[in-house]
């Protein structure tokens, strides 16, 4: 038994650490979410280089066949910086989903492009009613021709408006919010039909709304009304992905909460002197270690695919969820007047960890699924 | 990274079930759940150990330990809560066992190791005076030396099972001329000395495991203190994290929410289980996820401790977040038994009462406030974690 990372895990750590370190100081950020689409072409060029893009996928396409904890490593290190590139949606959702489910043809068509850092993709699956159910899906595929024709709207697709790509989720069959009757489309976003409203998250992460009209699809990914399986199980690794993120955030953020309240001085002494405050600090770290347990569980049981998989990850979905608002907040509250300006960086992590809560299903949703699991882990 | 069982530990892990279940037996388990047959069934578990070779797995080999992976060591006491086995009591094979291994001589070794291993003494800690609770090191209980002797007076309070014990480990107070930590020194006390009075203390529970122990000049050799006069509280701390670690009780967390799931099963209320109650169901998963992390958090501990790293005040976050869910589990144990749990069953039967689990359930709620108080009390934990881990 052991929690060390292999020589090549430390490494990637340790370059992406350097990377943090050199380009995502507080005002280089604000730079790069300020770029078109919230995040930097020439980064991403640099991940492609560093060989990043291509850890998740299967040395035949040129990657590096990582696992799980790879990609914690990975996703905790972006953490740490906030970093804006979209990792997540390009290389873990729509490179996951191709990956997993897409044709071999297809698998070498897409694949060593994203590698490559040429290709931007997004995965379209929530809708303006689904919330967090993601089986609840209206929009509709039918063939026509020989081509399937969607139509419907697609909402807070992330990396939306950067995406050259989507892999769209729609109802071929079956009941609004049946898991059966899924089918996953790639569709290229330049297509007549398509048509995207795009906005902004509150951690600068841009997003897209997109109606479909009659759109042709370009292929199907995986097998007619299956889709479901094949979303479910790369959201699932999302899922670790984000919390892992999370944790890197939170740890930065407990860091930096530490470090101001060992310089701020008031009644003559530094406040991290008083116990009421070095209470709460205690609670956030308590609260942080609480999540790098459950990381860590989930992480080891994905990877041997253990018994206990899933209700690790469920536990540490609620988890980040529930130490995120906690630390969030208290960091605001350690940080007085300067927490609540734009002058620091700890409202952005704070928003950051809001938002990871909300992705793929927020703390509240993920106990009832807990609950319902019960101990057997069925 | 990989927390997956080798064959050997597989292997390991049927030895340990197949030990339980011939050696944890129904007559064992009824002695030692009952406070009047209480220590005779510890100790009749503790000789059932020690003829196996496990009573101190954590010892080095030479006293009669084993060579226990950090893994085998985890296996073993998840096996043993899940059978609902208790440890042996900490007091002797774990506190002042790994004082005497540290700090002590060879005669001190040869004369209580292999005594503390056959379950023939029975220890108590005298740490906590009436002036000296979480500042600790406040203590004035004197040792005033002459020749080969110490006269001892002062008293200890909150000294569990001290009616039982034949030694208490003591810490007293040699020199009041430095800082308070100075001066103070460890010594190993016969319970059969004249001058020792124990003082039963009624605790909210009902059960009586808590004393005073008042010393009017005591007599103790020099030969039993360990070490040097003077350095009692290095000694001292090292005992603490060890202490932090075993109040965690993670494993035994475990099968306590076991049995409160199933005892929520059978608990209808308004025609259904309250386990099909939602805000029951959310309560009793919160605390299943909080011991999920809780189980890792101790994994971590092991496996650094099995590289070679002291524990060291990351044990604080452990006996806080452990005592803080074996409060969380008892409290909603107690909400399950709902008003038979104000019931004082005395002579009836449970059946007479009408609720099995009901007497039990608010004596554990109030025999478990004392875990956030003991070991250092859960805010000296946080103020430890505040400077050792954050630095503040």
């Amino acid at each position: 038994m052991n929690f060390n990372l292999s020589e090549e895990q430390g490494q990637i750590r340790d370059s992406i650490a350097r990377f943090v370190a050199e380009n995502y100081a507080f005002d280089q950020r604000n730079a790069v979410v300020a770029l078109d689409h919230g995040f930097s072409t020439a980064h991403w060029q640099q991940f492609a280089e560093l060989g990043w893009l291509s850890i998740p996928f299967a040395e035949a396409h040129g990657g590096f066949a990582g696992g799980p904890v790879d990609t914690m490593v990975i996703m905790q290190e972006f953490g740490r910086g906030l970093v804006a590139e979209p990792y997540l949606a390009t290389v873990l959702l729509f490179g996951g989903l191709l990956q997993t489910g897409a044709s071999a043809d297809m698998q070498e068509e897409f694949i060593p492009r994203i590698i490559a850092g040429e290709l931007q993709g997004a995965f379209a699956y929530l809708e303006r009613q689904s919330r967090y159910e993601m089986a609840d899906i209206l929009t509709t595929a039918r063939q026509k021709d020989g081509k399937w024709l969607l139509n419907g709207e697609k909402t807070v697709v992330l990396n939306g408006g950067a995406a050259q790509y989507l892999i769209v989720a729609a109802r071929t069959a079956g009941e609004q919010a049946d898991e059966a009757g899924i089918t996953l489309f790639l569709v290229d976003s330049a297509s007549d039909g398509v048509e995207r409203r795009v906005y902004r998250m509150t951690d600068g992460a841009e997003v897209a709304n997109i109606t479909l009209t009659n759109v042709v699809a370009q292929a199907v990914i995986g097998a007619p009304g299956e889709g479901y399986a094949l979303m479910a199980s790369v959201v699932d690794a999302a899922r670790l992905a984000v919390c892992a993120n999370a944790l890197g955030a939170m740890e930065a953020l407990n860091a930096q909460t530490v470090a101001y309240c060992k310089t701020r001085e008031q009644f003559g002494v530094a406040i991290g002197s008083f116990q009421a405050l070095q209470h709460r600090m205690v609670d956030m770290f308590g609260a942080c270690e609480k999540v790098k347990s459950l990381l860590y569980r989930a992480v080891c049981a994905a990877q041997d695919n253990g018994a206990d998989a899933r209700r690790s990850l469920l536990a540490l979905k609620v988890m980040t969820g529930r130490a995120g608002r906690l630390i969030g907040g208290e960091a605001i509250q350690l940080h007085g007047g300067m927490g609540v300006t734009d002058a620091l960086s700890v409202g952005f992590y704070v928003k950051r960890l809001m938002i990871i809560n909300t992705l793929f299903g927020d703390a509240d949703y993920h106990q009832q699924v807990f609950a319902k699991v019960g101990v057997t882990g069925g | 990274m990989d927390t997956r069982l080798s064959e050997e530990d597989l292997t390991f892990q049927d030895e340990v079930r197949q030990f339980l279940s011939e050696n944890w037996d129904a007559q064992v388990a009824a002695r030692c759940n009952n406070l009047a047959t209480m220590k005779e069934g510890v100790e009749e578990w503790q000789r059932r150990l020690y003829r196996k070779g496990w009573m101190a797995p954590h010892w080095p080999v030479e006293h009669g330990g084993t060579d226990w992976s950090v893994t085998q060591r985890f296996i073993y006491n998840s096996e043993r809560a899940a059978v609902g086995a208790p440890e042996a009591v900490a007091f002797g094979v774990t506190m002042v066992a790994s004082v005497i291994i540290a700090y002590g001589n060879e005669q001190q070794k040869a004369k209580f190791l292999p005594r503390i291993l056959k379950s023939e003494d029975w220890w108590c800690q005298g740490y906590s005076e009436p002036g000296a609770g979480s500042d600790l090191a406040a203590l004035k209980t004197r040792a005033d030396r002459e020749g080969e002797v110490y006269t001892i007076n002062g008293s200890k309070i909150w000294t569990t099972y001290a009616q039982y014990a034949d030694w208490i480990f003591c810490l007293v107070r040699t020199d009041s001329s430095g800082r308070k930590q100075q001066g103070i020194t460890f010594l190993l006390i016969d319970m059969k000395s004249p001058g020792i009075t124990v003082r039963p203390i009624r605790t909210i529970d009902g059960f009586h495991h808590l004393n005073e122990v008042f010393f009017d000049n005591v007599k103790v050799p020099v030969e039993n203190r360990i070490g040097e006069e003077g350095k009692g509280w290095t000694y001292a701390k090292s005992l603490l994290v060890h202490e932090r670690l075993s109040i965690a009780e993670v494993a035994d967390s475990k099968r306590a929410l076991g049995e409160l799931r199933e005892l929520a099963r059978t608990e209808v209320n308004g025609g259904k289980s309250l386990l099909d109650d939602a805000l029951f169901a959310q309560r009793l998963s919160a605390i299943e996820i909080d011991l999920m992390a809780l189980e890792f958090t101790e994994l971590r501990a092991l496996a650094a401790i099995a590289e070679g790293n002291q524990p060291g005040p990351e044990s604080s976050l452990l006996k806080l977040q452990g005592t803080e869910t074996q409060q969380a589990i008892q409290e909603l144990r107690m909400d399950v038994a709902a008003y038979y749990s104000g019931t004082l069953q005395g002579e009836l039967s449970a059946a007479q009462l009408g609720h099995a689990f009901a007497d039990s359930a608010q004596k554990l709620y109030f025999r478990g406030r004392a875990s956030s108080i003991y070991g250092g009390s859960n805010e000296v934990q946080k103020n430890i974690t505040a400077k050792y881990v954050l630095g503040l």
